[in-house]
């Protein structure tokens, strides 16, 4: 449907798209996403035929658009522009209806056929509710939604959005693109520069990562939404994972640079060569999910545990696919689950201790922790919000925090690789000691 | 549909308006005459073609003769009217109605077009210099008519054409024209033509007072002659900007939307932009600079019936017409006739200021 053959354009000497190639098949809905001033917009132009590009082609049903006068590419593609601020007091209804002028005659009144396309447009958005207020009296969703109706009431086999949900709410975003995911079921041509990752995810049939003037990946969104591509287009560490209610994956992106300040597109020789083969979490919440999103986005291979199956860190590391050592909450730790610790702490490179809470069932976990070496301490909550094992436990945490090299939810991975650079010569390979597992309960 | 409905109800309301503003003018002045006396003077001026003789007509500077042909009219009403009123009304105010009527017609429409196209509330239709150039040329043929012996009229129409030529050449490269790019251009040219104007003003000696009266806009000593010279330009021009309101709202949404909504943009804009220059330059030709017609009038009807060009071009037109008619008469009231471009600055400048203050003109 839509064919995109080496286009390059360029702003006077800056180049904005290098030999991009991009075909597009009819009735899918591609998003095309990527950083800003990655050239999408100018990608949406060219394809458009708003933009002459430098070099290349752009053909939407084998005919370039470039040669197609405006009234003919009218009829075949139409454009809802990332700025929609409308300075005249138009009628909304006499918007909607310039959607229609590829189709009018100069001097005929509008066809039926005009009136019909004009009157399902404005009933298909429910615009028609407020179709006699004036354009600038209506909100911004509602500006969106009219510029949706003249898009709809245009009824071209294309329909290229340029940012369609940026600067509406959440409501407004999402029934946005439910309309547009109606214009595909009708068949229509979609692509759409989407800011939003996970939208774009949620909606696009593919996704195309425009990065760096040109596109670095396209395909399903979960095979384009990856951490590490993430983390060359964007040059931010991010985590992906699967949105339980929809299914479609979310990015979360983290601060900090991505892989402690390599170089986005660089390859993975920058990986620092002492880093960790495993680190293993001890701990729970907010803290630690963010300790192993930020692990699992630098390609550190980590475990978590024990964890109760119902807190945030243990879903993170399911959606992660990352090794925990789930317990039953509030349980006591059994010799098996203690045992399977002492495992996973001896073969990891690095421990970290992050936010751990200490409860009357898992005292033993410090214990367990005391050969643990080298050790991280992960801090944002004060330990005495943590504890509820007394003054016993108190003292064998601080013990441990002694010893052990703090680091900031932030800094954590530059910290695991630091400690990996001091420990290199030493043989740190945590003693391989079996302890009784005693029951605390009380 | 409603709107044609819209449209027709106001342009008939604007027309009667007109005709009552012209007949109350025309019973106004040194002589008073009673309206129902104009108004049957008015009706005997009409004429109908009743017979074609052919002629011919030498071409200024050429000296070729074309075949022309020559109507004889007949009157259609023959009212008694008094010999003397039937003269003042028809030869005399009645030419000068008609001749202001058809300026401020084709300066309102001309600037409502301008604002449309520049999306700028400040656009007039001077403003790619077509009024400088037309003062240009009229001023070259008042200080020194040996140098342009076409005439005053067509030395007026003349500049004004060449100014807007030349402004949309400079402006347009590599087959578009941006706005901005012709909007500075107009302000440079406009600089450089006044520039030229101050020079003949300086060295025009005895027609000095001529020239300013021009410069000032007037519609005094108007004939019937000046009507038909200025009227058919600005009622095809005004005729077929008729033809482009569609696409004038489209521009509104800016020249990317209009090109995605099928209008051809860079054609549009040529258009509007000669058919605006040659309205303007008709008027300006016959009636000198007459400034605020074509920036107050489209605003206030904008305020009234909104930005939609299918409607606004008509009524912007009428209403300029009943409003040039107006403040003629008011500079011709007075005990010294004063020239009408200055009544309408001290009118237009105001009224305009008022509406700014009330923040109704910041957007278009």
């Amino acid at each position: 449907m839509i064919d995109v053959l080496d286009l390059s354009v360029a702003f006077g000497d800056v180049s904005v798209l290098e030999d991009v190639s991009l075909s597009v098949e009819a009735g899918t809905f591609v998003g095309l996403v990527g950083p800003n001033g990655a050239g999408k917009t100018t990608l949406l132009r060219a394809i458009s035929g708003a933009l002459e590009p430098d070099t290349g082609l752009v053909a939407i049903d084998g005919t370039d658009v470039h040669a197609l006068s405006s009234r003919e590419s009218s009829r075949l593609v139409s454009v809802v522009p990332q700025d929609t601020s409308l300075s005249f007091s138009f009628a909304v209804r006499d918007v909607v209806e310039m959607g229609r002028t590829p189709y009018r005659s100069r001097f005929s009144p509008p066809t039926v056929e005009d009136r019909e396309r004009v009157a399902d447009a404005l009933e298909r958005t429910g615009v028609e509710r407020f179709a006699d207020r004036s354009i600038e009296d209506v909100s911004g969703g509602e500006r969106q939604r009219v510029i949706l109706a003249r898009t709809i009431a245009q009824d071209t086999p294309v329909v290229l959005l340029d940012e369609p949900t940026a600067s509406l709410d959440i409501n407004h975003q999402v029934e946005t693109l439910e309309l547009v995911s109606e214009l595909v079921a009708d068949g229509k041509t979609v692509i759409a520069a989407i800011h939003d990752l996970d939208l774009a995810a949620r909606y696009c049939d593919e996704l195309v990562m425009v990065a760096d003037r040109r596109v670095l990946e396209r395909g399903p969104p979960e095979s384009v939404l990856t951490s590490a591509r993430l983390a060359r287009a964007f040059d931010a560490t991010a985590a992906v994972t699967t949105n339980p209610v929809t299914g479609s994956p979310v990015v979360t992106a983290l601060s900090g640079n991505a892989r402690g300040g390599s170089k986005p597109g660089g390859d993975d020789a920058n990986v620092n060569e002492n880093a960790p083969a495993r680190v293993h979490v001890v701990g729970s919440g907010s803290t630690a999910a963010g300790v192993l999103a930020r692990l699992e986005a630098a390609d550190i291979d980590a475990s978590i545990g024990p964890v109760a199956e119902t807190d945030v860190a243990a879903e993170t590391a399911r959606q992660l696919g990352i090794d925990r050592l789930s317990v039953e909450p509030f349980a006591s730790l059994e010799a098996e689950t203690m045992a399977a610790l002492q495992r996973e702490i001896s073969r990891s490179d690095v421990t970290v201790i992050a936010d751990l809470r200490i409860g009357a069932g898992n005292q033993l976990v410090l214990e367990a922790l005391a050969d643990a070496e080298p050790l991280l301490v992960v801090e944002s909550t004060p330990f005495d919000d943590r504890n509820a094992a007394g003054e016993g436990a108190r003292d064998r945490y601080e013990r441990l925090r002694s010893r052990g090299v703090r680091a900031d939810p932030e800094t954590v991975v530059e910290r695991v690789l630091d400690v990996c650079d001091e420990y290199s010569d030493v043989d740190s390979t945590a003693p391989d000691q079996h302890r009784p597992i005693e029951s605390d309960d009380d | 549909m409603e709107r044609p409905g819209r449209i027709l109800a106001w342009s008939l309301g604007l027309t009667v308006l007109l005709l009552a503003v012209a007949v109350t003018s025309a019973a106004l002045g040194p002589v008073r005459i009673e309206p129902v006396t104009v108004a049957l003077a008015m009706l005997n001026v009409i004429v109908v073609p009743s017979g074609v003789e052919t002629g011919t007509w030498t071409v200024p500077l050429l000296e070729w003769a074309v075949p022309r042909p020559t109507f004889e009219y007949s009157q259609v009403f023959a009212f008694e009217v008094r010999g003397s009123h039937q003269t003042i009304v028809g030869d005399i105010r009645l030419p000068r109605i008609a001749l202001a009527a058809t300026v401020g017609f084709g300066l309102a429409a001309a600037g409502t077009v301008m604002q449309g196209f520049f999306r700028n509330p400040l656009a007039d239709p001077s403003i790619i210099g077509v009024s400088s150039g037309a003062a240009v040329g009229a001023v070259a043929a008042i200080a020194f008519p040996a140098l342009v012996p076409i005439g005053l009229q067509s030395a007026a129409f003349a500049g004004a054409i060449l100014t807007a030529f030349l402004v949309y050449a400079i402006a347009t490269e590599g087959g578009r024209t941006p706005v901005a790019t012709l909007l500075l251009a107009g302000v440079a040219v406009q600089a450089f033509l006044g520039a030229a104007i101050s020079y003949m003003l300086v060295h025009s000696g005895e027609s000095l007072r001529q020239a300013v009266i021009w410069l000032m806009g007037h519609l005094s000593n108007s004939t019937w002659n000046d009507v038909g010279l200025s009227l058919p330009f600005v009622l095809a021009g005004v005729l077929v900007l008729g033809a482009f309101t569609r696409e004038m709202n489209v521009l509104l949404l800016g020249e990317e939307d209009a090109h995605h909504l099928g209008v051809d943009v860079e054609r549009t804009k040529l258009l509007l932009l000669a058919l605006a220059s040659i309205i303007t330059a008709a008027g300006v030709a016959v009636a000198g600079v007459i400034g605020f017609v074509g920036l107050v009038v489209p605003h206030i009807m904008r305020l009234i019936v909104g930005p939609d060009h299918r409607i606004l071009l008509p009524t912007s037109a009428l209403a300029g017409a009943s409003f040039l008619v107006a403040t003629d008469t008011l500079a011709r009231a007075g005990p010294a006739e004063v020239p009408v471009g200055i009544v309408t600055a001290a009118f237009g400048a105001p009224f305009f200021l008022f509406l700014l203050k009330r923040r109704e003109v910041h957007a278009l």
